[in-house]
């Protein structure tokens, strides 16, 4: 492992001598997120392996590389997991990968986000220096918390070699209950009960024959889903069922994730229909999946005059990200605020560049 | 030039600065929101931690949003230094003033803008304080989840400067689990939105950052919090222990089982001596240390937890174990936990308080190590904590009036903290660094950390007029090194709980 770290070291002090980018990457399960690296490839998934893992301390440090296979498997030996059920979007799919692209799975808007989680990370330079920032403890507020904006930040800042993360015990007990129901119902529903102490911890609506069909997981100790169960009605989903069902929707292996562009709409959770094209709803209302073929400016206003944002998540062709952009434009002063951020942790610019947005 | 004329021309040079600052202020806010004799700017000479204090040189108090802007506009072009400070209630002498600076008092921004039970959401002003937030909501069932125990005071502005958590925390997460989006006044004057109230924003997660960032990167203006529905039912668990590494196996038990439990706390003997006679809380003076580990969320859920924490207890040795039959019996348990701070000050003339975390596994190690250095330093040290996420707060006892004993004392808490680092922890859990703990952030970070620190103070405030000389310490600073001390009325607010 220490060759491997001094030959990452070697590459990135290269790289910053030279002022020739590298693009960092993985299991590359999510290199269609954003824009395409330009620079020559960093490869971490050798750089892999559990550090620390302690099931009472509710954290587990690995090291970039590692799959969330393996984390995963470990975890639920122990009867824990990643309670912000990262999608994976195939086997080869990194711890590394998963915090550089901060992506959430159903249970986020119950549980919390990736950025949540990250208690600390290990993060190799633009000078080739390995800084640490947080830790393994869960409270900590000695300096800035530079491991959570780290999270999402798609390679930008640095390298990042070793994640830790609060891990939670797994429920004892789930079930998923259906309703037949449109989606207008479906958010009203949603948001009411988002207000009673119910433990819903994943939400979908999507449309189906004769309108739509919306679902929600319970989860905690057996009385207290049951109780949930007796309050709520609907039908109870199988659970092999149910448990495909989560999967292909973290996943994106439902016939509908095949469209393209498909967007990414991010509103509050209480919002109307959006309209816009074809829908697939999580996280209580709070992410709209959509297919549609409007212009980017047109998905991007509406978010944005409903107090969210969009991403075209998958685009229909590299063309078209290049053209209109990935991510939601940010508003001036915090552009302003990302720019110089870019620049005080890698002056050259050589991790990732325009990734994220052309101008970082 | 000898000593005395030059301090005769500072204190000229003061005054010209001051009457300047204070003319440029009078042009954009009313005259009665900026104040600068000493008499008007004594009251805000510190925050909770009254060891660090300044005489600031002039006093704002701004009204509207547009008033910190230009507020903030002309601090920048004449170059002066502003802190932003609301209830002042902070322990770690981050609110302290700058005596060339503005001190910007943000307590008339003291409205809840909206409260929408329906997206389980506030939208407040900064002032606004922390218990106000859930009394609001309280009709509708709701309630703001992180409650440092001095809620009854401190204002959620603070609690975004601080990241502060509280009892609730280990459950219900921190002050950055639980605001959607801030919106604050750059050292430019312009406003930045952070975060949304969707559940995310495009970007880096700024917001993630600023929370907890001490009031060096930008001055709140409005918070969103996420509010959440009030469980049916909390019950506590209070269970003694012979052995602090008993106890402290029994909490590595309780989430080994599965379980998180709404708060999980340790006090050893020598805090319920303390605590006891204060508030009467029926502990049990001859246990080693007690635990309170409380469940909350449906009947159901609670008998079940309350079943399975009380057997994990069993199991792990616990001597004696009662469980609140009533609202009453609950907040009578958790009274003695929560006045801590000021039973101490009862007991002993001065104090140091420790504020470092440390893995869980650690606590036997390090209370044990404590304890060891108690007799070495022959002191008395009282532990309460948040055992169930690693936060401890000793509190070290001494009498300032002995030079001898202060020193013992100083050596005692650097050794502390020290360990706290040498085994995985932090500095500070939740009270801050603001200017008490600098220097030990020379102990726990390296040069090159420090130097991402102030890129990302400089990201946001590239002048670094925001609350300077606080939190991330030059390298110059580094080459000393400090020590935090509590003297008995140096605490403001003794009244109110801590921790």
């Amino acid at each position: 492992m220490d060759s491997l770290l001094s030959d990452l070291r070697a590459r990135v002090i290269l790289a910053q001598a030279s002022g020739k980018p590298v693009s960092i990457h993985g299991g590359g399960t999510k290199d269609f997120l954003g824009m395409k690296g330009t620079g020559t490839a960093l490869d971490m998934s050798q750089y892999a392996g559990i550090v620390s893992y302690e099931p009472t301390e509710l954290v587990v440090t690995a090291r970039a590389g590692t799959t969330l296979v393996e984390l995963e498997s470990l975890l639920a030996e122990n009867g824990q997991m990643l309670a912000f059920e990262p999608p994976h979007f195939g086997p080869g799919a990194t711890l590394g990968g998963c915090i550089a692209t901060g992506l959430s799975g159903p249970r986020r808007a119950a549980a919390g986000s990736a950025r949540d989680f990250v208690l600390g990370v290990k993060l190799l330079d633009a000078h080739g220096r390995m800084l640490t920032f947080g830790g393994e403890v869960m409270k900590n507020v000695a300096g800035y918390d530079v491991s959570r904006i780290l999270t999402g930040s798609l390679g930008m800042l640095g390298v990042m070699l070793e994640v830790s993360v609060k891990v939670l015990p797994r429920p004892e007990r789930e079930l998923t209950l259906r309703y037949a129901m449109l989606e207008a119902a479906a958010i009203e529903r949603l948001a009411a009960w988002g207000a009673q102490p119910l433990p819903i911890t994943a939400s979908s609506w999507v449309a189906a024959d004769g309108g739509g069909e919306l679902r929600i997981r319970l989860s905690g100790s057996p009385s207290a889903v049951d109780s949930g169960r007796a309050r709520l009605g609907g039908d109870v989903v199988p659970a092999a069922e149910a448990d495909a069902w989560w999967q292909s929707l973290r996943e994106q292996t439902l016939p509908f994730f095949a469209a393209r562009p498909l967007w990414r709409v991010s509103v509050p959770p209480v919002t109307p229909p959006l309209a816009l094209g074809d829908t697939v709803i999580e996280w209580n209302g709070g992410q709209r999946w959509v297919s549609t073929t409007q212009p980017a400016e047109a998905v991007r206003s509406a978010a944005a005059a409903l107090g969210g944002h969009a991403t075209l998540f998958r685009p229909e062709s590299i063309d078209e990200a290049r053209r209109v952009g990935v991510f939601h434009p940010l508003d001036p002063v915090v552009e302003g605020i990302h720019r110089r951020l870019k620049s005080e942790f890698d002056p050259q610019g050589i991790f990732n560049p325009g990734r994220m947005y052309s101008y970082l | 030039m000898n000593a005395p004329l030059d301090a005769a021309q500072d204190a000229l040079t003061i005054a010209r600065r001051q009457a300047e600052v204070v003319a440029a202020l009078r042009h954009v806010v009313p005259e009665h929101c900026v104040m600068y004799r000493e008499e008007e700017v004594r009251p805000y000479e510190c925050d909770g931690l009254s060891l660090f204090r300044e005489l600031p040189m002039v006093v704002v108090l701004p009204e509207t949003e547009s008033q910190v802007q230009e507020i903030l506009r002309l601090c920048k072009r004449l170059q002066v230094p502003v802190v932003a400070r609301g209830a002042g209630t902070g322990l770690s002498g981050g609110a302290m003033p700058h005596a060339g600076g503005v001190l910007l008092g943000m307590a008339k921004f003291n409205q809840i803008r909206r409260l929408d039970a329906r997206t389980c959401t506030a939208v407040v002003q900064p002032g606004v304080r922390n218990l106000a937030i859930s009394e609001a909501a309280a009709p509708y069932n709701l309630y703001y989840a992180p409650d440092p125990s001095s809620q009854i005071a401190c204002s959620i502005g603070g609690n975004v400067a601080e990241n502060s958590g509280g009892v609730h925390c280990l459950k219900y997460g921190l002050t950055v689990h639980n605001v959607l989006r801030v919106r604050m006044v750059t050292m430019d004057g312009d406003i930045a939105e952070l975060g949304s109230e969707a559940l995310d924003a495009p970007g880096l997660d700024l917001l993630a950052v600023f929370i907890g960032s001490e009031g060096m990167l930008g001055v709140v203006t409005e918070v969103t919090v996420k509010l959440v529905p009030k469980p049916a039912l909390a019950q506590v668990i209070m269970a003694s222990f012979d052995h602090v590494e008993t106890a402290a196996d029994a909490v590595a038990g309780i989430i080994a089982a599965g379980i998180i439990p709404a708060g999980l706390e340790m006090m050893d003997k020598r805090a319920t001596a303390i605590v006891e006679p204060f508030v009467q809380a029926g502990y049990d003076l001859d246990a080693a240390a007690i635990l309170l580990c409380e469940s909350d969320g449906t009947p159901e859920t609670v008998a079940a937890e309350i079943a399975r924490m009380t057997d994990v207890f069993e199991r792990s040795g616990a001597t004696r174990i009662q469980v609140s039959a009533s609202e009453a019996e609950r907040l009578r348990f958790w009274a003695g936990r929560k006045n801590a701070f000021p039973a101490a000050g009862r007991a002993s003339p001065d104090y140091y308080c420790m504020d470092g975390t440390i893995p869980r596994r650690q606590v036997g190690r390090v209370l044990l190590a404590i304890q060891e250095m108690e007799v070495r330093y022959d002191m008395r040290c009282a532990n309460v904590f948040h055992a169930g996420d690693g936060n401890l707060h000793p509190l070290i006892l001494f009498d300032a009036n002995d030079p001898d004993s202060v020193r013992r004392a100083e050596d005692f808490g650097a050794e502390i903290l020290e360990l706290c680092v040498q085994v995985g922890g932090t500095v500070t859990g939740e009270h801050g660094v603001g200017i008490e703990k600098i220097n030990q952030m020379c102990v726990q970070f390296t040069r090159e950390e420090l130097d991402a620190f102030h890129a990302v103070k400089h990201a946001f405030d590239p002048g670094g007029l925001l609350n300077p000389n606080k939190v991330i310490p030059t390298l110059a600073r580094c080459a000393e090194y400090g020590r935090m001390h509590v003297h008995a009325g140096e605490l403001r607010f003794p009244e109110l709980p801590r921790f």
